[in-house]
């Protein structure tokens, strides 16, 4: 979003100034809370931001300019809090309490969405990991692969499906030059983590902890005392995530039937895939991976997809 | 009006909003409901359980969209690749007619994903209805757009909301989705006479109407979705019923979701307002 003007326009005459308007407001209903959930005190510019609420919004009987606008303050990070700790259970308990909600604040700061979607709030998460590591120092790389792991999720849940591969489209064709597409909605993962059983394991938590409530308002905070699941070990892991029948899987793959994979899904062709998975990869072997993979339906015909944060 | 241009010509009756915990008492039970109310943004995906659920829920049920970023009032251009989106879906669902909010919510391409109220003026009525015009163009369907509950006003309006709202549809040439629900919460954080407002929008224009609960604080109401109706809800419900005619009505209950029964007989309720004005035309 573009600067604010100096001032609200005082009339509203043109989309200029209605844009310049909404620059404005939009400013303040986005900036970062206070300590104490609040709006804050000053302006971008060093005015207090009663005065500055005062030039757009009128006060009533109850409440003022300053009180009226912090609704919208509040209603936009709790929001947007709710949307990302939706998304993210399992960074949340890898990086701990008071980092998340810092990584969460400065995130949405800093990479506003830009989607009419909540759905796609995360997409960028990864990467602001990454160029940000203090923010999650010491676990930057776990954080990096829980959040790789949890937009994968997000993919998988409603990503694009495209035709399967038959058998037609297989017939005839040399294993030299075939080529066989991965379904958009499947990621694959290199993990230094088995990030897969951690993530499980912190549903598990959520889950035996709603159970454990009768409380009305399901977004009340956790108990403080529930301890989360022992963070994951050094233990490198190769998942894919995907869908069967519309529900979401994770399913572990032997390094040599992910470099398979992952040859198809950058466009090699058949012979060259199977030559990525080196000379481990035994031929019965590959045959009951494929048999397997056609099974579960992952192979459409080939083409361009974007798999924001895969490996 | 029961059935007009605005809504595709639909005697829609009594609805209730699509919402997931009630997914598998309506696939297993097949309750008798005559519409549902789905949320667009929710299935405007590319695949998986959300389309899967849509198309069962579509083979048994009425279906109308309902949206929540299309933004109407927001000074920057429609969005092609949501229109595109969104179009698909009006496709799949066969919507009579589509509705969303006369607010705005993002600017410069960065969505704040909620419905703020419009400033009241002149230039921003034409820009909105400019907007309306370009999506139902591209969309091809009735649209409805629906006034949202607020808590600010600003010193840049130029005339009350209603007067906004008709000033917005009849330069549109659109319909209204008439949240009566909306129109009390703001009556009481804004200090009007909702009934002022019900009594000057123009009745012949509304296509659906709102109905939900909200929640009184100390110093303002919020629009929360989470409770049954407001005996004041009710009986201005009645009179826009009175004014408007039996239009398509649905119950939004959004948080603290209870039972699908417990929804379903709250918004059956609207029956006993629509039965009077039915006999008082008769």
């Amino acid at each position: 979003m573009k600067r604010p003007p100096k001032h609200a326009p005082k009339r509203i005459r043109s989309t200029a100034d209605l844009r310049s308007f909404q620059r404005m407001m939009a400013t303040a209903v986005t900036r970062p809370l206070t300590a104490g959930d609040g709006l804050q005190p000053k302006w971008v510019d060093g005015r207090p931001m009663g005065t500055v609420a005062a030039e757009f919004v009128k006060p009533n009987d109850r409440l003022s300019s300053f009180d009226r606008l912090e609704l919208y303050n509040r209603m936009y990070w709790f929001r947007l809090f709710d949307a990302i700790q939706d998304d993210c259970p399992g960074l949340r308990a890898a990086v701990g309490e008071r980092a998340f909600w810092r990584l969460a604040q400065v995130y949405l700061e800093r990479r506003p969405s830009r989607s009419f979607t909540l759905r796609n709030l995360c997409s960028r998460l990864v990467d602001f990991i990454r160029e940000n590591p203090r923010l999650t120092a010491p676990r930057t790389a776990l954080a990096v692969e829980v959040a790789r792991f949890e937009w994968a999720q997000t993919v998988a849940f409603d990503g694009e499906s495209r035709p399967l591969l038959t058998a037609e489209d297989l017939a005839g064709k040399p294993p030299t030059r075939l080529r066989m597409g991965l379904q958009p909605y499947i990621t694959l993962l290199e993990l230094r983590h088995p990030i897969d059983t951690f993530v499980i394991s912190v549903k598990r938590r959520e889950v035996m902890r709603s159970e454990a409530s009768n409380a009305p308002d399901s977004s009340a905070a956790p108990p403080r005392t529930a301890r989360r699941p022992p963070l994951p070990r050094l233990s490198r892991t190769w998942v894919a995530v995907h869908r069967h029948n519309n529900r979401l899987f994770y399913k572990r793959l032997d390094p040599a039937a992910f470099k398979i994979l992952e040859a198809l899904s950058k466009g090699r062709t058949l012979t060259r895939a199977i030559a990525a998975g080196g000379p481990k990869a035994r031929p019965a072997q590959v045959r009951k991976w494929f048999t397997t993979w056609m099974a579960l339906g992952w192979f459409c015909a080939p083409g361009n997809k974007k798999r924001p944060g895969a490996s | 009006m029961p059935a007009n241009r605005f809504n595709g010509q639909c005697d829609y009756g009594i609805g209730i909003g699509l919402r997931v915990p009630h997914y598998s008492h309506i696939l297993s039970r097949k309750p008798d409901v005559d519409w549902f109310e789905i949320i667009s943004e929710n299935f405007m995906v590319d695949g998986g359980r959300p389309l899967e659920l849509l198309d069962r829920i579509l083979e048994q049920y009425r279906v109308v969209q309902h949206g929540v970023s299309m933004y109407f009032g927001s000074a920057d251009k429609p969005d092609r690749a949501h229109l595109r989106k969104l179009k698909n879906l009006v496709k799949r669902t066969k919507t009579p007619w589509l509705s969303d909010h006369l607010c705005w919510g993002s600017v410069d391409g960065t969505y704040t994903h909620d419905l703020l109220p419009m400033p009241y003026t002149f230039a921003a009525a034409r820009r909105t209805a400019e907007k309306i015009r370009q999506v139902r163009d591209f969309l091809e369907v009735p649209i409805c757009v629906e006034n949202v509950s607020s808590y600010v006003e600003f010193h840049q309006s130029e005339m009350t909301e209603w007067e906004f709202l008709t000033e917005v549809v009849e330069l549109a040439d659109c319909g209204i989705l008439l949240d009566v629900n909306n129109i009390y919460v703001s009556s009481k954080n804004h200090d009007f006479n909702p009934y002022d407002y019900v009594n000057n929008v123009p009745h012949e224009r509304v296509g659906q109407m709102h109905i939900a609960g909200h929640t009184k604080f100390e110093k303002y109401i919020l629009d929360t979705h989470d409770h049954p109706v407001l005996d004041p809800v009710w009986k201005l419900y009645a009179h826009a019923t009175d004014l408007c005619g039996v239009s398509a009505t649905l119950l939004e209950w959004d948080d603290k979701i209870p039972s699908f029964d417990e929804v379903h007989n709250e918004a059956l309720k609207a029956n006993e307002f629509i039965d009077t004005a039915k006999k008082a035309v008769v």
